[in-house]
């Protein structure tokens, strides 16, 4: 039997006409005419005669060429998502295509090139995939296009606009867009997020940011810059924020007019560059109370280790040693704060003072999945200590800054 | 009216609200809120996707129409993230499964081995998101009410509108029941009876929800040669006949115009005229008020349009339910003009700007232009129904029972999986556990047989909200005649004198009927402390204060008093005196004694002053 074959199966002494969809845990499911799935005993199903019902075939994408360019790259999740017959799950196996054939209205809005460099459920997103997706959004903006969208997994979308901030340099805007219910539902926030995220990458920003529901109205989306902004929900529609900084604009639904704030940098202020060389041997842990120094000394011989440590950065006494050890073996070692919002600061407390003795360097006001990207990229590109130290301490895309804004 | 002749078929779906401790998908409790406890709102667009079969829904696609699809919903302390679409839904609720099956196997259903759970296609804003969870549990069954149960359905309850494109989540998620008859029915009544039936299966199992709004039924309707039409929420039993009546007159009613516009040879003219400059100085609000006036000539169709198909209702209904889809108010047509402000001169300068003959039907639509033009194509598309005679499509009810058009009837491509909730596989031992509770016709005969109770009261009693609490107080001693009324007249007579009841605990209830079996209390003196007790008195502050026991001896002196006082009337009446006496001694004991140890007191007392 293969999945769409018409069948019958006599059940509860009716004879039930539907489509043969798959066997799950020894039941074969079918799709009852009445819509209804239900599962019974695979002896129970007869292939029918009649013909499979056709499905109807995509409708073809018109484009209007006159429109500003834009690229459409697509890496998988959520936003290109689409039931797996086999699973019964949700998978990402969308093409950039079906996402412009999935929100009709982008077409209105650009003319899109579309690029799939990966078709992934977003955990499973690597540096190598970061280089292809690096490349592909470089060779886009020597293109010429106007701003690009990039579709991604909202769970590691944030580690991916961090790199991305990273190894290249955009004169044009480069949108991180994800969806947080799936783009089979009449509710999913792919609509919203589409729209907004093709209205910002024509604005005129001039960086890599991420453009998602700022609230759970469908009203406004947020425009965070990508090594600022955090996934804070597991679920919610708003559940990107910016941290330790106020957004870089938004974007209002469905108006589509686009608001950015000074501080966000302008369209051509960046000539393109791409610098993607990262250094994988790079760990990031989270400290807890009763940690065993083991579990720092096994990144012995990282080339760089995050600690996101408590409150104003710190572990415990009895992981000092270890942190020291690690130094002195050469490995980077930054420290970030659990607490997110906030700056980090070695100098106040007893202990504060014995890891900066060790040898760490203070992340500042970093989140620490960009500390964590950027000390990648950093040790891409530089092997001097105190050339680490101050490039990690020195602002380059936006992570961090002089002043600590007030407010949660 | 000979119903068979006619080849009247009708089945019901009825949809029941379990009374479950929490909802079908998330852990929230199943009570409706009034929308002034709201803690917050939020705004949504929906809209149309494709089924896993790559097909959108017609009546999806027909929602879609309109223009502008954001929707309010009003959120409480009692409803979740599940409820506001931006949660995955909890594996669906074991107690709600149950039920459901447990009702199956009351029908002789057979459960289904694997049960999934579908996503059906709502966009008209009662679910966040945009569909209805839904799942098959059980097939085939019978009921002795004449009918074959086709299925029952587990899906989780919509939201209730407040108004217009607002809704409020306390209601979404209910568990409910779906029941579906086969098209077994041949006349009103029987659709009446069998829906009355399954009613009083559900309410046997004691846990699904009572009240306005917690049971609907659903009417599928067809005569030979008219077509399936699916009537929406008959929340009113005694309704449900008449809407079968008023259905049934309006496919024959249809099958005549149609009959008649074949005969007349009319058809359906696509040319619109746009007629705003000649209503310029009407003396109609509406039609001066509009931005557009569009009219169309339906050829042949005069006097049709305006023919009545319902009570209430014409043809002309049929097509401005159809044109208020685009959003427009409705419609004129000549059938009815003048009135509403046209007059006879602007009707006939109408007819013959547009050409019309006198046995065609002009229809007029005011609006903006856009909105205008999408109601005209609307009234085509209509019209031309009329030569196929009764469309297939889902109606709603309006009052009295007559019905207007809603949408298209759904396809199958509305439904597609679930996909974040696990399939649930329905054991043979699962199934076998599943009791089956006592019918309330089997618990009425029984009231009536075994507990000695009258007829009517054993009805009232059995199918009484508080029958669990009257089966209760009997196997704690309570005598069944006492317990019934009490739960039954005494509860509803304080209830009329406007006592908050509901405030009165059962375990009160029962505390104060247990008293008066232990001769604590008397039995005249339970409306006064359920009075007391709703004001939030305990049973023992209640009891001290109204009725303190009083000994036998007590109670014989009181009546010795009385006698005393009374000698001369008790000598001259002899034991008559024992009724009017009766009634003074009930007073002055309010209730501290029992009527029955009073009169046998009183009695002996009158034959010892004899």
């Amino acid at each position: 039997m293969n999945s769409g074959d018409k069948v019958f199966c006599t059940y509860a002494d009716t004879r039930l006409k539907g489509t043969y969809i798959t066997e799950r845990d020894g039941k074969a499911v079918i799709k009852l005419d009445s819509g209804y799935n239900i599962g019974v005993e695979p002896a129970l199903v007869e292939k029918s005669e009649s013909v499979p019902a056709k499905h109807p075939e995509p409708k073809k994408i018109e484009q209007n060429e006159k429109l500003s360019k834009l690229s459409i790259i697509s890496t998988g999740g959520t936003i290109a998502s689409k039931i797996d017959y086999r699973t019964g799950a949700v998978t990402s196996q969308f093409e950039a295509d079906d996402i412009i054939r999935a929100i009709p209205g982008l077409k209105d809005i650009a003319f899109f090139n579309a690029h799939v460099p990966a078709t992934i459920l977003s955990e499973n997103m690597t540096p190598t995939i970061w280089r292809t997706l690096a490349k592909t959004i470089y060779d886009e903006i020597n293109s010429g296009v106007e701003g690009i969208i990039v579709t991604h997994g909202t769970d590691t979308l944030a580690y991916s606009a961090a790199a991305m901030s990273f190894m290249v340099e955009t004169p044009v805007p480069v949108i991180f867009v994800g969806s947080q219910r799936s783009a089979d539902r009449p509710s999913s926030d792919n609509v919203m997020n589409g729209m907004c995220s093709a209205a910002a990458a024509k604005s005129d920003l001039g960086e890599v940011a991420v453009v998602m529901h700022a609230t759970t109205n469908d009203d406004t989306c947020a425009i965070h810059r990508g090594t600022r902004v955090r996934k804070m929900h597991t679920s919610r529609r708003d559940a990107f924020r910016s941290v330790n900084t106020p957004p870089l604009g938004k974007v209002d639904y469905p108006s589509l007019d686009v608001k950015l704030d000074s501080h966000a940098v302008r369209r051509g202020t960046n000539e393109p560059v791409l610098n993607d060389k990262l250094e994988e041997k790079v760990g990031l842990i989270y400290f807890y109370p009763g940690m065993a120094p083991e579990i720092i000394r096994a990144h012995d011989r990282y080339k760089g280790l995050i600690i996101a440590g408590t409150g104003l950065g710190h572990t415990s006494s009895a992981c000092i040693d270890s942190i020291r050890e690690l130094c002195e073996n050469g490995t980077e070692i930054v420290m970030t704060s659990q607490c997110l919002n906030g700056r980090v600061c070695d100098r106040v407390y007893d202990t504060g003072r014995d890891l900066l003795a060790a040898g760490i360097i203070e992340g500042e006001d970093m989140l620490p999945e960009a500390a964590f990207v950027k000390l990648m990229w950093v040790l891409g590109q530089e092997n001097d200590h105190d050339r680490i130290k101050e490039l990690m301490q020195t602002n380059l895309r936006g992570e961090t800054g002089g002043c600590t804004p007030h407010g949660l | 009216m000979d119903y068979k002749e006619i080849g009247l078929k009708a089945g019901i779906e009825i949809h029941q609200q379990l009374d479950t401790k929490t909802k079908l998908f998330c852990r929230c409790p199943t009570v409706l809120r009034d929308t002034a406890e709201k803690n917050g709102e939020f705004q949504r667009y929906l809209r149309a996707t494709e089924s896993e079969m790559g097909e959108i829904d017609r009546a999806a696609e027909e929602e879609m129409k309109k223009q502008n699809r954001i929707y309010t919903y009003y959120a409480y302390d009692t409803t979740c993230l599940v409820e506001n679409d931006e949660e995955p839904p909890s594996p669906m609720n074991p107690e709600a499964l149950d039920l459901s099956l447990t009702i199956a196997k009351m029908m002789g259903m057979k459960p289904v081995e694997q049960i999934h759970i579908m996503r059906k296609l709502v966009i008209d804003g009662s679910n966040t998101s945009g569909f209805q969870r839904t799942s098959l549990v059980a097939l085939n069954g019978k009921i002795p009410a004449g009918a074959r149960i086709e299925s029952i359905c587990l899906e989780e309850e919509a939201a209730q509108r407040v108004e217009g494109d607002t809704f409020s989540l306390d209601r979404l998620g209910i568990p409910l029941a779906e029941i579906t008859t086969a098209p077994d029915m041949n006349t009103p009544e029987q659709v009446r009876e069998v829906a009355g039936y399954i009613g009083m299966l559900l309410r046997s199992t004691g846990k699904v929800k009572r009240g306005l709004g917690t049971i609907r039924q659903d009417v599928n309707i067809s005569i030979r040669d008219g077509a399936r039409v699916e009537i929406k929420g008959v929340q009113d039993l005694n309704l449900i006949d008449e809407v079968v009546r008023r259905e049934v007159k309006r496919q024959q009613s249809l099958l005549y115009i149609r009959d008649e516009l074949k005969k007349r040879g009319a058809c359906v003219s696509e040319d619109k005229f746009d007629v705003t400059e000649l209503f310029k100085e009407t003396g109609s609000a509406i039609l001066k008020r509009a931005k557009c006036i569009l009219a169309i000539r339906l050829p042949g169709f005069n006097g049709l349009v305006g023919y009545e198909i319902q009570p209430g209702r014409r043809l002309g209904s049929e097509m401005s339910d159809y044109a208020k889809k685009c959003g427009v108010g409705g419609l004129f047509h000549t059938d009815e003009l003048p009135a509403y402000g046209v007059t006879q001169e602007e009707v006939d300068k109408l007819r013959e700007f547009v050409s019309a003959e006198p046995e065609d039907c002009v229809i007029l639509v005011a609006d903006t232009k856009k909105k205008a033009n999408c109601a005209i194509g609307q009234i085509i598309k209509r019209a031309g129904m009329a030569f196929e005679g009764v469309p297939e499509e889902t109606r709603k009810m309006l009052e009295e029972g007559s019905t207007a058009y809603m949408r298209p009837l759904p396809g199958a491509a509305r439904m597609y999986p679930e996909t974040d909730v696990l399939p649930v596989n329905i054991t043979g031992k699962y199934w076998d556990s599943l009791s089956i509770p006592e019918l309330l016709t089997e618990k009425e005969k029984r009231f009536f047989e075994e507990l000695g109770l009258d007829p009517a009261l054993a009805k009232n009693m059995a199918y009484s909200v508080r029958c669990t609490l009257f089966e209760r107080a009997i196997e704690e001693g309570v005598k069944p005649n006492l317990a019934a009324r009490t739960l039954y007249s005494t509860l509803r007579e304080l209830r009329r004198e406007g006592i908050d009841t509901k405030s009165i605990s059962e375990s009160d209830i029962l505390d104060i009927l247990k008293s008066v079996e232990k001769g604590d209390t008397a039995k005249e003196a339970v409306p006064d402390l359920l009075r007391a007790v709703s004001k939030g008195e305990s049973v023992t502050d209640a009891m001290e204060k109204i009725a303190p026991s009083i000994s036998r001896e007590e109670l014989t002196e009181m009546i010795q008093n009385i006698l005393k006082e009374r000698s001369d009337f008790v000598k001259e009446q002899g034991m008559r005196a024992l009724g009017p006496v009766m009634g003074v001694v009930m007073k002055e004991a309010r209730g501290r004694a029992d009527g029955k140890v009073i009169s046998e007191i009183l009695k002996s007392e009158i034959k010892n002053m004899l």
